[in-house]
C-alpha cells in the first residue's frame, strides 16, 4: 500500500465520519435537550442536564398528550389503509383490465402527480366548509387517499405478479375480487409493506394541510401540537423537544424495523 | 353463438377493469382535477373574503406590482438554483464513496446519513431553529474551530436566514437523493472501475468521468424531482420563522405567501389562487422536462 492510497482511504473516512456526525447530531441534540431548560438549549449546552422530568410533567400538562397522540395515529393509519387499498385496487386494474380508454385514463391519473398542493389548499378548504368538514379528521384524509405515486407503485409490482395464479384460480371458479383480495394481496404483501411504510410516514408527518383544517385543540395532531410549542414568543424548547421525541419515534420505530421495505418503498414509488 | 360468448367475455373483462380503477379515478376526479380547474376560476376574482368579483387578469397585473410576491419568487428561484446542485453534488459524493465496499463499517455510515429522511418536516425545523440561535450549539461551535470571530444571526439577518434554510433542507434531503444513486451504482460493472484504475486514472477522474456520466438519468431525475419539492417549499420556512418568512420577508416563498394571503388574514382567495398558478406553470415545466428526459431514454 502507497502513501497517496492510505491519503485516500483516510479522506474518505473523514469525509463519510463528517457527514454521518452532522447527521446524527440532530437527533442526538433532541435527546440530550430534553433533559435541558430551554435556557440551556438555546445557550447550546451539549450535556444532559436534571430537568427532564420537568420537562416531560410540563409537556403532559400542556398538552392532552393521549388524544393528541390517538389523533395522530386514528389518522395516518386509517388514511394508509385506505390509500394502499383504493391505490393497489387501481393498479392491478389498469394492469390486468388493459383497454385503450383504460390506458387513456391512466396517462390522466400520471398526469395528476405534477398538480402541487399550493394550488389544491384553496379550493379543497372552501370545498370542507361548504360541507361543514372543517376541523374534522375526514378532512384531512379525504384528499390524501387518492395518490397517483402509489397507483403507479402497484402498477409497476402488479408487472411481477404471476398470471398462472389468476388462471389457475379463475378455473377453481373465483371472482375477480376474490382473486384479488385472497390471492393477490397475501402474495404481494412485501409490496404492500413497502407501501404502508412510505405512505404512514407521509401522513404521520403531514403539516400543511392538517394545519389548515383541525383549528380545535381537540383534533390536533402531534405535528401541529410541536410547531404550535415551536412557535409562541419565548417557546419553551424543554417542553417542545418532548414534543418533537414523540413526533418522531413512530417513523423511527418504523424505519428501523422495516429499513429493508423502507428503502425499496422509496425508490418504488417514484422510479 | 361463439361471437356472442367473446363479447360477454370482453364485457366482463371491460366492466371489472372500470369497477377496480373507479375508486381512484372518482377520488382523484374530485380532490385533483376538480380543484386544481377550480382555482384557475378563482384566479379570476378579486375581493376579499366571500365578496367577490369578476376582474379578469386584474390578479396578473397586480402580481407585477406586488413588491412580496417578487420577493417570494425570488427566494424561491434562490433556494432551488443554491440548494439543489450543492445537494446533488453532495448526495453523488457521498455515494459514490459508499460504494465501496472494501471500506468498513459502511452499514453504519449507510444508515447513518440516511436517517435524516425519517425526520418529520416540523420537528427537523424546530430543532434546527433552536440549534442555531444566537448563543446556540453552531455558533458556539464555528467559534470554537475558528470559522466566525462573533455569534451569526441565523434567525436575525435576512442573509444568514436563506443560508440557513438552504442548510436545513440539504441536511433533510441529501441521504435521500444519495440512496437513488446507490442503487444506481450498484447497478454499474465493477470491472469498468477496476479496468480504469489499472490504467492509472485517479479517483476524482474515476467520478467525474465514468461514475457522473453512467448516473446521468439518475442525476436528472432527482434534480427534477427536488427542484418541484423546493419551488413547494413550506413546513420548514414556517416553522423557523413562526409563519412569518421573515426576518423582513427574506425567507417567504410562494406557498407561504398563498398561506398567509389565505389563512391569517382576511382570505384574497382570488389572489392567492393567482399566485397558486405560478407555483402550477413552475412545476410543469420541470415536470414536463422530466417526461421529455424519460421519453429520450426509452
Amino acid at each position: 500500500m502507497n502513501a497517496s492510497r492510505i491519503l485516500g482511504t483516510a479522506l474518505q473516512y473523514a469525509f463519510l465520519g463528517l457527514a454521518a456526525f452532522l447527521s446524527i447530531f440532530p437527533f442526538f441534540w433532541m435527546v440530550i435537550s430534553a433533559s435541558n431548560t430551554s435556557i440551556d438549549i438555546i445557550g447550546g449546552k451539549t450535556s444532559f442536564g436534571d430537568a427532564f422530568s420537568t420537562n416531560v410533567t410540563n409537556f403532559f400538562t400542556q398538552v392532552d398528550v393521549p388524544l393528541v397522540f390517538w389523533n395522530s395515529t386514528k389518522v395516518a393509519v386509517l388514511a394508509t389503509v385506505l390509500t394502499i387499498v383504493v391505490s393497489s385496487l387501481a393498479g392491478y386494474g389498469f394492469e390486468m383490465f388493459k383497454s385503450k380508454a383504460r390506458e387513456r385514463v391512466y396517462s390522466l391519473v400520471l398526469l395528476t402527480l405534477m398538480i402541487p398542493f399550493g394550488a389544491l389548499m384553496i379550493p379543497l378548504f372552501m370545498m370542507m366548509a361548504k360541507t361543514g368538514l372543517i376541523n374534522t379528521h375526514i378532512a384531512i384524509m379525504l384528499p390524501t387517499i387518492a395518490s397517483a405515486f402509489i397507483i403507479f407503485y402497484f402498477r409497476q409490482s402488479t408487472k411481477a405478479f404471476p398470471t398462472e395464479l389468476r388462471d389457475a384460480a379463475k378455473v377453481d371458479g373465483l371472482k375477480e375480487w376474490q382473486i384479488f383480495f385472497y390471492i393477490y394481496m397475501p402474495v404481494m404483501r412485501s409490496t404492500y409493506a413497502a407501501a404502508f411504510v412510505i405512505v404512514f410516514m407521509t401522513n404521520w408527518n403531514n403539516y400543511l394541510w392538517p394545519l389548515i383544517v383541525l383549528q380545535s385543540n381537540e383534533t390536533k395532531t402531534i405535528t401541529l401540537v410541536v410547531s404550535s410549542l415551536a412557535s409562541a414568543y419565548y417557546p419553551d424548547y424543554g417542553v417542545v423537544m418532548i414534543g418533537t421525541i414523540l413526533a418522531t419515534l413512530p417513523t423511527l420505530f418504523v424505519f428501523f424495523v422495516m429499513q429493508r421495505q423502507f428503502v425499496q418503498g422509496m425508490l418504488g414509488s417514484v422510479k | 353463438m361463439a361471437s356472442g360468448k367473446t363479447g360477454g367475455l370482453k364485457r366482463y373483462h371491460d366492466l371489472n377493469g372500470w369497477l377496480f380503477i373507479a375508486p381512484s379515478v372518482l377520488l382523484i376526479g374530485v380532490f385533483l382535477v376538480y380543484p386544481i380547474f377550480r382555482s384557475l376560476y378563482l384566479s379570476f376574482f378579486s375581493g376579499k373574503g366571500m365578496m367577490m368579483k369578476f376582474a379578469g387578469f386584474g390578479n396578473v397585473v397586480r402580481l407585477w406590482n406586488d413588491p412580496v410576491f417578487i420577493q417570494a419568487l425570488t427566494n424561491t428561484v434562490t433556494f432551488f438554483v443554491v440548494q439543489v446542485p450543492i445537494m446533488i453534488l453532495l448526495a453523488l459524493m457521498l455515494a459514490a464513496v459508499l460504494n465501496n465496499d472494501k471500506l468498513k463499517f459502511i452499514g453504519f455510515f449507510r444508515t447513518a446519513i440516511f436517517l435524516p429522511c425519517v425526520a418529520s418536516l416540523v420537528a427537523y425545523s424546530v430543532l434546527f431553529k433552536s440549534m442555531f440561535s444566537v448563543d446556540g450549539v453552531v455558533n458556539q461551535a464555528l467559534m470554537a474551530v475558528g470559522l466566525i470571530g462573533a455569534p451569526i444571526g441565523w434567525l436575525t439577518e435576512p442573509f444568514w436566514a436563506k443560508v440557513l434554510v438552504i442548510l436545513a433542507i440539504t441536511w433533510r434531503w441529501t441521504g435521500y437523493n444519495m440512496i437513488f444513486y446507490l442503487a444506481a451504482l450498484q447497478n454499474i460493472d465493477k470491472s469498468i472501475y477496476e479496468a480504469a484504475k489499472i490504467d492509472g486514472v485517479p479517483a476524482w477522474a474515476r467520478f467525474f468521468y465514468i461514475t457522473i456520466p453512467m448516473l446521468k438519468p439518475v442525476i436528472l431525475f432527482t434534480t427534477i424531482i427536488s427542484t418541484i419539492g423546493t419551488i413547494q417549499l413550506f413546513d420548514e420556512v414556517y416553522n423557523l420563522t413562526e409563519g412569518k418568512g421573515g426576518p423582513a420577508n427574506s425567507t417567504i416563498t410562494l406557498s407561504l405567501y398563498i398561506y398567509n394571503l389565505t389563512f391569517r388574514f382576511m382570505p384574497s382567495f382570488g389572489y392567492a389562487a393567482t399566485i397558486s398558478y405560478v407555483i402550477v406553470i413552475m412545476v410543469a415545466l420541470f415536470s414536463f422536462l422530466q417526461f421529455y428526459a424519460a421519453r429520450d431514454r426509452s
